[in-house]
């Protein structure tokens, strides 16, 4: 049909499999990462301490107004030059999905109500121990289903480090594409690992957010 | 009625006052508040009562004059403010129940995690509470579950959980159905029974009347009138009491 042919996979099938693996290992630090970082600048951002609340907009709408290729460029030529390529596209990718993960903290924290806080201080919890006994439970179920979003968009962005030679799954089905002399074929295994991928990853979210509404 | 209200002072207020920006809610507020005492609040809506009650657990920060509760300036607190509002317990009119929490979470979280007492104590002492309040057959369910006279009983299970000596109720029963307010009136009349001081911010008369041992008459950030429920309610001295009251009643 189409006159298609998948032969090259059996031999170039390590190219694949090399390429996912290093896909993997970058998804893995930058969703830890960023999530880490995102929560945090989401959860200062709640507080009204209002320069630093400034500051982290502009951070955030500048960060948001860059093309994720050109971060990846300015982290790996312009700041951290000693880094190794794979780090400094880890730095880059965390530095792009922090922020909309910033934002969705701050939307899904101050979507709770406000009353909520309210009781956990008349029962003499502090700030801090409402946020973490009653806030952030409840805001953690609000914010998911935007996470689960960014985490796609997160490992879909890892192609873009191949623009500084790290050889991930879309580097590696190029070399694919160039030694075999063939387009589609190489490209259309890679979108499909890429959509595996997500597509589990979408389900695991599903499946969490179903026994976190179990109360609702 | 055997109940005895003791000379004891727990709430001295004295000149309060509370601004909003250039909005001034509380113009002068004075009052004592007698341990076991049911102090009963009214007013129009707009007239402070609810600000009053949320100065006296510090919700608000008060803007002037001085609150003394237990011999001493709780306007002076910084830190002392949590440890201070496990003694003063609050009952809101929209219940604010934890809604990630269990009925049983939601009455043993205060006890567990701020005075960090025992698991077992504690949840025993909790489900005595819900039988109390009527609902120990619901601990397990979550807030999303309850009518609103169910979570509002929840709420104040809650808040007995932290052994409290004063309890604010504001506008308890204001969120409810019609038929439901009674459930609510009923344990608050039993506590009320059971010797706890109550400030109760409340358009429910006839509790007022039946259950109060003081009645307080707010208007424009004043107390205008105050004195035994029955007197106050069958021979107002103010015009704007009576305007009150005719209203009501």
């Amino acid at each position: 049909m189409f006159g298609l042919n998948f032969g090259f996979l059996s031999k170039y099938w390590i190219y694949y499999s090399s390429g996912l693996w290093m896909t993997l290992k970058l998804a893995f630090w930058t969703l830890i990462f960023s999530t880490v970082i995102g929560v945090v600048l989401g959860m200062i951002r709640v507080g009204k301490h209002k320069v630093v609340n400034t500051v982290i907009d502009m951070w955030i709408s500048f960060i948001r107004g860059v093309p994720v290729m050109l971060i990846v460029f300015i982290v790996y030529y312009g700041i951290a030059t000693g880094l190794p390529s794979f780090w400094a596209g880890i730095v880059a990718l965390t530095v792009n999905s922090s922020v909309y993960i910033a934002e969705h903290t701050r939307a899904g924290m101050q979507a709770v109500n406000k009353g909520q806080m309210e009781a956990a201080r008349c029962i003499g919890m502090s700030h801090l121990e409402g946020n973490m006994y009653i806030i952030i439970p409840q805001a953690i179920k609000n914010i998911l289903p935007s996470l689960a979003n960014e985490f796609i968009l997160l490992i879909k962005n890892t192609s873009i480090v191949s623009v500084i030679a790290i050889q991930e799954l879309t580097y590696k089905s190029s070399i694919v594409r160039t030694n075999t002399f063939r387009a589609f074929e190489p490209l259309i295994v890679s979108a499909f690992i890429y959509f595996t991928v997500t597509w589990i990853l979408n389900q695991g979210v599903r499946l969490l957010e179903r026994r976190l509404h179990r109360n609702d | 009625m055997t109940k005895r209200v003791n000379n004891e002072v727990v709430f001295s207020v004295k000149n309060l006052q509370k601004s909003f920006g250039d909005l001034q809610v509380l113009k002068d507020i004075n009052l004592d508040i007698h341990r076991g005492e049911v102090v009963v609040v009214i007013g129009p809506s707009g007239s402070g009562k609810s600000t009053f009650l949320r100065c006296l657990n510090l919700l608000e920060q008060p803007t002037g004059g001085e609150i003394w509760f237990d011999g001493e300036n709780i306007l002076k607190y910084t830190k002392e403010i949590d440890a201070y509002r496990q003694k003063v317990g609050m009952v809101f009119q929209l219940f604010n129940l934890f809604e990630n929490l269990s009925v049983l979470g939601n009455v043993t979280i205060g006890p567990l995690r701020v005075q960090k007492r025992n698991k077992e104590e504690v949840e025993k002492e909790a489900m005595e509470l819900l039988a109390r309040v009527g609902l120990a057959d619901r601990a397990n369910e979550y807030p999303s579950r309850l009518s609103g006279g169910q979570k509002q009983r929840v709420a104040i299970a809650r808040t007995l959980a932290m052994k409290p000596e004063v309890i604010l109720f504001d506008e308890a029963t204001s969120a409810l159905d019609p038929e439901m307010v009674g459930e609510v009136l009923k344990v608050m009349r039993e506590l009320a029974l059971s010797g706890m001081t109550m400030v109760v911010v409340t358009h429910e008369m006839g509790f007022a009347r039946e259950v109060g041992d003081h009645l307080v008459f707010m208007d424009g950030g004043y107390i205008v009138e105050e004195g035994k429920p029955e007197d106050v309610m069958t021979n107002p001295q103010h015009q704007r009491t009576k305007n009150f009251l005719s209203k009501m009643l």
